[in-house]
């Protein structure tokens, strides 16, 4: 009977220490040093957990899926641009380190940030001499012009951004490296010499930076460059290369024996060898992310919800969960071109009338869905402020009394019959789509579901405006995640109105307020943080006052840390695991 | 178990009876086990052996009651649910749900007097009811398919058996084509660009009608060619050449003659169907080109539960009600099959 009751004692203690880790919020310091720090729920957050400077093994890595290419010309996903810093280096970087560090431009290829003139239409870089390829040979500034007008090409590389295109100031007609061989491009680059390269723009802007640290401002040598071929042998210039690439499978890198630590302050580089499989499962990958057979899961989304539960349960796993938020908000457009919405407070009854809770658990509960939102920007984002137009009651799950309030003075006190469009891949999306049907219904407003295909979601359907007006899709499930933490790269294409094209292909389902378009302009000329930032939050009122924009929640991820890594912690420009810093045991 | 009746009871009583009157008993064996006292002997119809054959198989009887029940449970779910309204599949029941883990907070997957099935994870619906509300959609599809497979099936079987020639080739032709078909892959390219409204449907009518023309429509050439290929023998047999003797044209042979031939043949084939065009209408569902959220079916159960495969309850009851309902479709055709043709064990 003592026995089990001091063995009952024991266990209590050490539920106590796991709840205590939970609480272990974003304070500086902690994560004692030396071999083996006591793991902690978000210890890896805001702070570095398990900090050393051990080189050495091999880091595993495994996708789910796979990347939309390794090529650094043609890459869009957030992991991939975490993940590539590790083969090549861009003009400049964001800098790593947790907390804030991370918003900060530092220079990569080149010395430091870009150095505007003329009125910021033009930006110069200057690079650190003596960098080398994984061969030997000299990196130029001409690679990395080659790199940049190779990427105009959509045609080869369909998946990376587009926003040199839309910058530089490109001759008329200019069709890219390949196919404009014989047209001169300075008017948009320039590079007076093999250290110097120059960048001209359309119209003045404020931060180019934030464009130079886009991957496809990495070398590529114009003798290597196969097209789209070359992804099957990048070039490294990062402390990696590639030593083996098998399509479908994964790949594995090694150290780049000509990458040279004193040209790159912002790379530690300790693993010897890291290894990546791809179409792995995700149920797969969880489980051995908690055995230690894995360190990381490199899409960084975070666990399934079956493991969710069993992380949750267990006090030791939960120890060695991070519980990081990212820079993406769930959301629904409310589209005002489709009857009844057209009018502003029916438009505030769906605003009224959502239960918030049910939005939150839809798309994954407090720990995977994130945060109920408020507004159009996530806290992430410079810009951000908080504040709440439409109160969703006490307990979070609407105002049901508001609700039919404005569906009184909309004319429609019964309710009223709208469709509501997901894309029918994603469980989370279908989930959602039944939480509005439920909640929605409360006060009348009886909600259709309306699965779409994924390939088309934005191309052809929900996101072509004729067919979201003849089918009706009143409200419309979406998602989006910056590109980078700057409130330009979050709203430019989801509250930018000329972004919408009658033939379809935008992200931007329900703004159209001319205003903000104003004010966005206003926001990428202005060179002042400070007044982009108030721009950005005056958009986000704005929005919200139309009510075109129904925020579900600010996306959090629960993600297991590996067994046995040291120098693990959240990147905020990427809300996942720095994959640069990352070292064994 | 169906052996045991066959080789006990079957022998014995042909054995036993040896001196009991000649030619009937020979024919007729089934006639001989009741009928061996006093009553006078009668004759019997087919369809009489086929039942009483039937009635001795305990396992089929047993599907069969279940299919029964089956039904009865659906039509009554199809009027408490959509008629009046009794059940609310679709309620949600989140504060049982446990907000991080979005399983149910409760153990057992929260069952309880009220939800004696327990919740869905996430929204916290009552399962049983889902359970429930979704049997008729299931069967109906089923069935429905099961008809339209076996009405163009039989027609452009017997048709392609009985005349031959070029009617054959051009009708076993195309019966290789849709059976070639990726039916899988295009039933989830239909599903997905039919519209609300279509052909004077909408909505959820539209969508179960769709479901049952595209695994109907599609499964046909499989009951065609088992069709053709009995017409084909038939049409040889002495019968069929002895009412063509005495005059009877292509028609009333087709419908007097080869027809009821080929009934025992078509309803096994059919009870046989079902359970397939049930796990058919799951998979669509399953992969969500089904019946729209959030009405139940079972297969739509399936995959909603799949993700929360930690929490087995979930899976288990509409698991459940498809391995019971497909076990009894099968084990009933089974016996069936045996009953009205012996020969086939």
């Amino acid at each position: 009977m003592k026995k089990r009751a001091m063995l009952a004692t024991a266990m209590g203690a050490v539920v106590a220490i796991g709840l205590a880790g939970c609480g272990g919020g974003t304070t500086t310091g902690g994560g004692s040093s030396g071999s083996g720090a006591a793991p902690a729920a978000n210890a890896a957050i805001g702070k570095i957990f398990n900090p050393s400077d051990k080189k050495g093994g091999t880091l595993k890595f495994a996708n789910s899926g796979d990347w939309d290419s390794i090529d650094p010309g043609d890459t869009y996903y957030g992991y991939s641009w975490d993940f590539i810093r590790l083969y090549t280096k861009a003009l400049v970087t964001f800098k790593n380190g947790p907390a804030k560090e991370s918003l900060e431009i530092a220079g990569d290829l080149a010395e430091g940030p870009g150095v505007a003139s003329d009125d910021n239409k033009t930006w110069t870089y200057k690079l650190k001499p003596n960098q080398k390829y994984e061969d030997g040979t000299v990196i130029t500034s001409k690679d990395v012009k080659y790199a940049v007008l190779r990427s105009y090409d959509k045609e080869i590389f369909p998946n990376g951004p587009e926003y040199f295109k839309a910058l530089l100031n490109f001759p008329e007609g200019y069709q890219g490296a390949y196919k404009s061989k014989d047209v001169d491009p300075t008017s948009a680059i320039e590079t007076p010499d093999d250290n110097t390269v120059v960048f001209h723009l359309k119209a003045p802007l404020g931060d180019f930076d934030q464009f130079a640290q886009l991957p496809q401002t990495a070398p590529v040598p114009a003798a290597k460059d196969t097209g789209a071929a070359y992804k099957d042998h990048v070039i490294s210039s990062g402390p990696y290369m590639f030593e083996k690439v098998e399509v479908g499978k994964g790949f594995s890198l090694v150290r780049n024996p000509n990458w040279d630590p004193a040209t790159d302050p912002n790379r530690k580089a300790l693993p010897d060898r890291i290894e990546v499989s791809t179409g792995v499962a995700s149920e797969d990958i969880d489980n051995r992310l908690i055995s230690g057979d894995l360190h990381v899961d490199v899409v960084g989304t975070g666990v399934g919800p079956a493991t969710l539960g069993r992380v949750v349960g267990d006090p030791t796993l939960k120890a060695r969960t991070d519980n990081p938020s990212i820079a993406r908000l769930w959301y629904t457009s409310v589209n005002p071109q489709v009857a009844p919405l057209d009018n502003i407070d029916c438009r505030i009854a769906v605003q009224y009338a959502t239960d918030k809770v049910a939005y939150q658990t839809a798309v994954g509960g407090e720990l995977s869905g994130g945060d109920v939102a408020t507004t159009v920007i996530p806290p992430l984002v410079p810009g951000y402020e908080k504040f709440d137009l439409y109160p969703a009651g006490a307990d979070n799950r609407g105002d049901v009394a508001k609700a039919k309030e404005h569906l009184a003075k909309c004319g429609k006190p019964d309710g009223f019959a709208t469709n509501v469009a997901y894309r029918a891949e994603r469980p989370k999306e279908k989930a959602v789509a039944e939480a509005l049907q439920q909640s929605l219904a409360r006060v009348g407003i009886q909600v259709n579901a309306k699965p779409l295909a994924q390939k088309d979601y934005f191309s052809g359907t929900a996101g072509r405006p004729p067919y979201a007006r003849q089918e009706g899709l009143g409200l419309v499930v979406n998602g989006w995640q910056t590109d980078w933490n700057d409130p330009f790269a979050f709203l430019s294409q989801i509250t930018d109105s000329r972004v919408i094209k009658e033939t379809g292909g935008s992200s931007n389902i329900s703004v159209r307020i001319p205003e903000v378009d104003q004010m966005l302009d206003q926001m990428v000329a202005s060179p002042d943080e400070a007044q982009r930032e108030k721009l950005a939050t005056d958009i986000d009122k704005r929005i919200m006052q139309e009510a075109v924009i129904l925020p579900g929640t600010y996306a959090k991820a629960l993600v297991v840390r590996g067994k046995g890594l040291t120098n693990v912690y959240i990147n905020e420009q990427y809300g996942m695991y720095d994959y640069t810093a990352l070292g064994l045991e | 178990m169906r052996w045991s009746h066959r080789t006990g009871r079957y022998d014995t009583s042909m054995t036993a009876p040896p001196q009991a009157t000649g030619a009937a008993a020979a024919a007729e064996p089934e006639a001989v086990i009741q009928g061996i006292d006093s009553k006078a002997i009668v004759g019997r119809s087919l369809g009489q052996i086929a039942w009483l054959r039937l009635k001795r198989d305990k396992v089929a009887l047993g599907g069969g009651i279940v299919i029964a029940v089956l039904i009865l449970i659906a039509i009554s779910a199809l009027l408490f649910d959509r008629v009046f309204g009794l059940v609310s599949p679709n309620e949600f029941h989140q504060e049982l749900i446990d907000g991080s883990t979005l399983a149910p907070k409760d153990a057992f997957g929260g069952m309880s007097a009220e939800h004696p099935l327990g919740i869905e994870p996430l929204n916290g619906r009552d399962l049983l009811a889902r359970v429930y509300a979704g049997s008729w959609i299931s069967l109906l599809i089923a069935t429905g398919a099961t008809i339209l497979s076996v009405a163009i099936g039989t027609t452009l079987g017997v048709v392609a058996g009985f005349f031959g020639g070029w009617v054959d080739t051009l009708i076993a032709r195309a019966m290789d084509v849709f059976l070639a078909f990726p039916l899988l892959v295009f039933a989830i390219a239909l599903a997905g660009v039919i519209p609300d409204n279509a052909f004077g449907l909408e909505g959820e009518t539209l969508r179960i009608a769709l479901l049952i023309f595209i695994i109907g429509f599609f499964n046909w050439p499989y009951i065609g060619r088992i069709v053709r290929g009995q017409t084909l023998s038939l049409r040889e047999r002495e019968f069929v050449d002895a009412a063509r003797s005495l005059g009877a044209k292509g028609p009333r042979i087709l419908a007097k003659e080869l027809l009821p031939n080929l009934v025992a043949p078509i309803l096994v084939y059919a009870t046989l169907l079902i359970p397939t065009n049930i796990l058919f209408e799951a998979a669509l569902s399953f992969l969500g080109v089904g019946i729209k959220p959030p009405t139940a079916t079972w297969g739509g159960m399936l995959a909603d539960a799949v993700k929360f495969y930690t929490l087995p309850h979930f899976m288990l009851w509409p698991g459940l009600a498809i391995f019971i309902t497909v076990l009894a479709f099968n084990l009933f055709g089974d016996g069936l099959r045996d009953a009205l043709d012996p020969r086939s064990r």
